[in-house]
């Protein structure tokens, strides 16, 4: 039995480092450290596009990934705080702790928006350092990809220079991207829209929309049908072009909405993954200002 | 006389090694440098190359990344800037319940310790639960649950963990809740019914807890493995507190867990505890229909087995989901029984004699969120009397093949993750001939830090 336990301990080391495990809360960040990290990484996305990232079950099945991971790719800013700390007491992985290098939290490298000015609960699900949907906006990834990029380094040493020559080829490929879909985008400025929840900020920030209404009463507070109505009464002032919802989020809101103002419901992919479209990070851009643009004028 | 010259003796014999000891850090360190440097001038033509490849394209970025908290001036100093992570559980509760002046499940000892209320008639606060909880240090992470009650305030948990010990190992050190089964590391304003599975409740009262060390270990498989081992003093039900060094009880438990395809996930484990009585004071009926108190001193060994099934469509489950959990123990008690009273210490003279029993129960409950905020639950307990065997019965106390069960339904309603009210209605027949319908009306609040919960 002991030389057993020995053998097993003394395999252990050999048999995680193997390949790179890098552990992403979010598809966003899956993608992003599969495009930086290429061959050299085997990621484990912890959620889909079809899952609230608030409201994740601690699965076993995930202790299991968080305890063989080398690298935890996070959002951070609480949007993991139901979930994520008993992952990371549980897992007993001593190198993804927060504080080492084996953990990376997206939000540290991003100016937040929508950072409350009273922290209350009354106020709804707030989150106290701002508002952690940022992979909404393109230049964010690229201000996390630069960060990721000098996280894989360190982490992974022996393979530092191709995580390098990947990030920045990376981020060559995603400025030009950016350049094209800020040209694409330019009919949608000042466009009036409603949000079910305030999942798309940056989005709109980056791209001028204008915000005209929230359906939740409250963050993470599901509308009420009086409260809807409300909403389409708000909508009768200030008239918005279209509802917008995340894949993951319930359809009904937005639906009902739609059928009694006529506004257009978007089921935008909200991350990799939301739709058949949406399968990498362009690809998800690419989609949502598709969308966006059938909604302009 | 002799210290001196021991100290002498000692001091000549250290410093020849302590000055070896000296020169090999140092050469170690100087070594370590040279290989520094080395892999960094490395890196550096390495990097250099690079650059000079990429000259011809557009960005080059040079300064590393800096994070956002680096780039702000620093917030004015704050004392409380490292105050723990602090939440208070209110919980109270309306209970409709017949009068009865005891309540104990028949044929087995009443579990000591406490109930969170749940025997109160009418209005009532359980225990308000106060969780405070934070990194020590960059070893140690520390969790204190107080309960604080009416003229009392009960340490639930006080527990340090070592958070880098590597290998998936980790220790815990303290008063805990054992790692053993489903349910018994859940205090009750995490529990899915207001009252208590009668299979804990006759076993453990609340749940196993104990001041000891526990030692896990998850496997670093893609299927969930863990294994942990306890020991401690052994104080709580069904061991007592002893005046003895060493430990009282030991536990040894097991999970595994996984999902199927992304709706479905789960988790089964096996769980072993072995306990220490001495002199552990319980009440039994006799043939006369009288109570008997009892003192039994001896082991008590349980094995259990849990299964926990969690199903949400693609994995979403703040829409709907459902959960099934059932859980099964077996307890067998070897030593000796006697009689006794209040008013002596000890055994009542000629009421001692062996004493022998294997007893066993189980619940099986399902939860069903069926739209958000708002769930369903149905939970059934049984437990098996089992055999008992009082030797030659000096104490003339009644065996009894009475199966206690009790059905129970709720409804839950949580407007936020912090806030959830309940009704529960639940047919009662852990007394022999008693059938009794138990309402409940309860509300658990939770203040403060965002409390996360486990599978």
């Amino acid at each position: 039995m002991k030389r057993l336990l020995v053998l097993l301990i003394l395999w252990l080391p050999v048999y995680a480092h193997a390949a790179l495990n890098v552990f992403a809360c979010e598809p966003e960040w899956a993608a992003l450290a599969k495009e930086i990290g290429g061959g050299d990484v085997k990621v484990y996305s912890a959620t889909t596009a079809m899952q609230d990232p608030h409201r994740i079950e601690a699965r076993p099945s995930l202790i299991a990934q968080m305890r063989r991971a080398n690298l935890v790719v996070c959002t951070g800013a609480d949007l993991e705080v139901g979930w994520l700390p008993v992952l990371l007491q549980n897992a007993n992985n001593a190198a993804v702790q927060p504080g080492r290098p084996g953990y990376f939290e997206a939000a540290r490298f991003v100016p937040l928006l929508d950072k409350p000015a009273r922290l209350d609960r009354a106020d709804g699900d707030v989150h106290a350092a701002g508002n952690p949907h940022l992979h909404t906006d393109p230049r964010n990834i690229l201000r996390v990809a630069e960060a990721l990029t000098a996280r894989l380094a360190e982490v992974d040493p022996a393979n530092a220079a191709a995580h390098r020559a990947r990030g920045q080829a990376f981020a060559a490929r995603w400025q030009a991207a950016i350049t094209r879909w800020e040209t694409r985008a330019a009919p949608l400025k000042n466009l009036p829209v409603a949000v079910q929840h305030k999942s798309f900020s940056y989005l709109l920030a980056w791209l001028g929309l204008r915000e005209v209404a929230v359906l939740e009463p409250r963050p993470g507070v599901e509308p009420s049908v009086s409260h809807l109505a409300r909403v389409a009464a708000q909508l009768q002032a200030t008239p918005a072009r279209a509802v917008l919802r995340a894949a993951y989020q319930s359809p009904r809101p937005a639906d009902w909405l739609a059928s009694r103002t006529g506004i257009p419901a978007l089921a935008l992919p909200y991350t990799v993954g939301g739709n058949a479209r949406a399968q990498d990070l362009f690809g998800l851009f690419d989609d949502t200002l598709d969308q966006l643009l059938k909604a302009a004028p | 006389m002799l210290r001196p010259a021991l100290l002498a003796a000692a001091l000549a014999a250290a410093f020849p090694v302590h000055a070896d000891a000296e020169l090999d850090a140092l050469r170690a360190e100087l070594r370590e440098l040279k290989i520094a440097y080395e892999t960094r001038i490395q890196a550096l033509e390495e990097r250099l190359k690079a650059t000079e490849v990429e000259a011809g394209a557009a960005q080059i970025r040079t300064a590393e990344p800096r994070e956002q908290a680096a780039a702000r001036p620093a917030d004015p100093t704050r004392s409380n800037a490292f105050n723990p992570a602090i939440s208070l559980i209110l919980q109270g509760q309306y209970a409709h319940l017949d009068n009865r002046g005891e309540r104990g499940i028949t044929g087995f000892f009443p579990a000591g310790g406490h109930a969170h209320g749940g025997t109160e008639r009418g209005f009532s606060i359980g225990g308000s639960e106060l969780v405070i909880s934070a990194s020590i240090d960059p070893t140690f992470r520390g969790h204190l649950i107080a309960v604080l009650a009416d003229d009392e305030v009960e340490i639930e948990e006080a527990w340090f963990q070592t958070t880098r010990l590597g290998q998936g190992l980790a220790i815990k050190g303290g008063r805990f809740r054992s790692g053993l089964g489903y349910q018994n590391e859940r205090h009750p304003h995490a529990w899915d019914f207001t009252t208590n599975n009668l299979v804990y409740e006759a076993l453990f009262g609340e749940g196993y807890g104990n001041d000891g060390l526990q030692l896990k270990w998850v496997a670093p498989t893609e299927l969930f493995m863990e294994l942990g081992a306890e020991a401690g003093r052994g104080a709580s039900f069904p061991g007592t507190d002893r005046n003895t060094n060493g430990a009282g009880s030991y536990a040894l438990f097991g999970h595994l867990g996984g999902d199927v395809g992304a709706s479905n996930s789960w988790r089964a484990g096996l769980s072993y505890l072995a306990a220490k009585a001495s002199e552990r004071e319980g009440e039994l009926e006799d043939l006369n229909d009288e109570h008997a108190e009892t003192l039994f001193s001896g082991k008590s060994k349980i094995w259990g087995a849990d299964f926990v099934w969690k199903w949400a469509p693609n994995g979403n489950a703040s829409e709907q989901n459902f959960k099934f959990a059932a859980e099964y123990f077996r307890r067998s008690e070897r030593g000796s029984l006697c009689g006794h009273d209040e008013a002596n210490e000890g055994c009542l003279t000629d009421t001692e004699d062996a004493y022998r029993s294997r007893q066993s129960g189980f619940y099986t409950q399902g939860v069903y969120q069926f739209m958000p905020r708002w769930r369903t639950g149905y939970r059934y307990d049984r437990l098996n009397p089992g055999s008992v065997d009082f030797g030659s019965n000096p104490l003339e106390l009644a065996t009894t093949d009475y199966t206690p069960t009790r059905h129970s339904l709720m409804l839950d309603y949580s407007p936020s993750e912090f806030s959830r009210l309940r009704l529960q209605v639940s047919q009662d027949k852990s007394m022999e001939s008693v059938r009794e319908n138990q309402w409940f009306v309860q509300y658990i609040h939770s203040l403060g830090a965002h409390g996360a919960h486990t599978f």
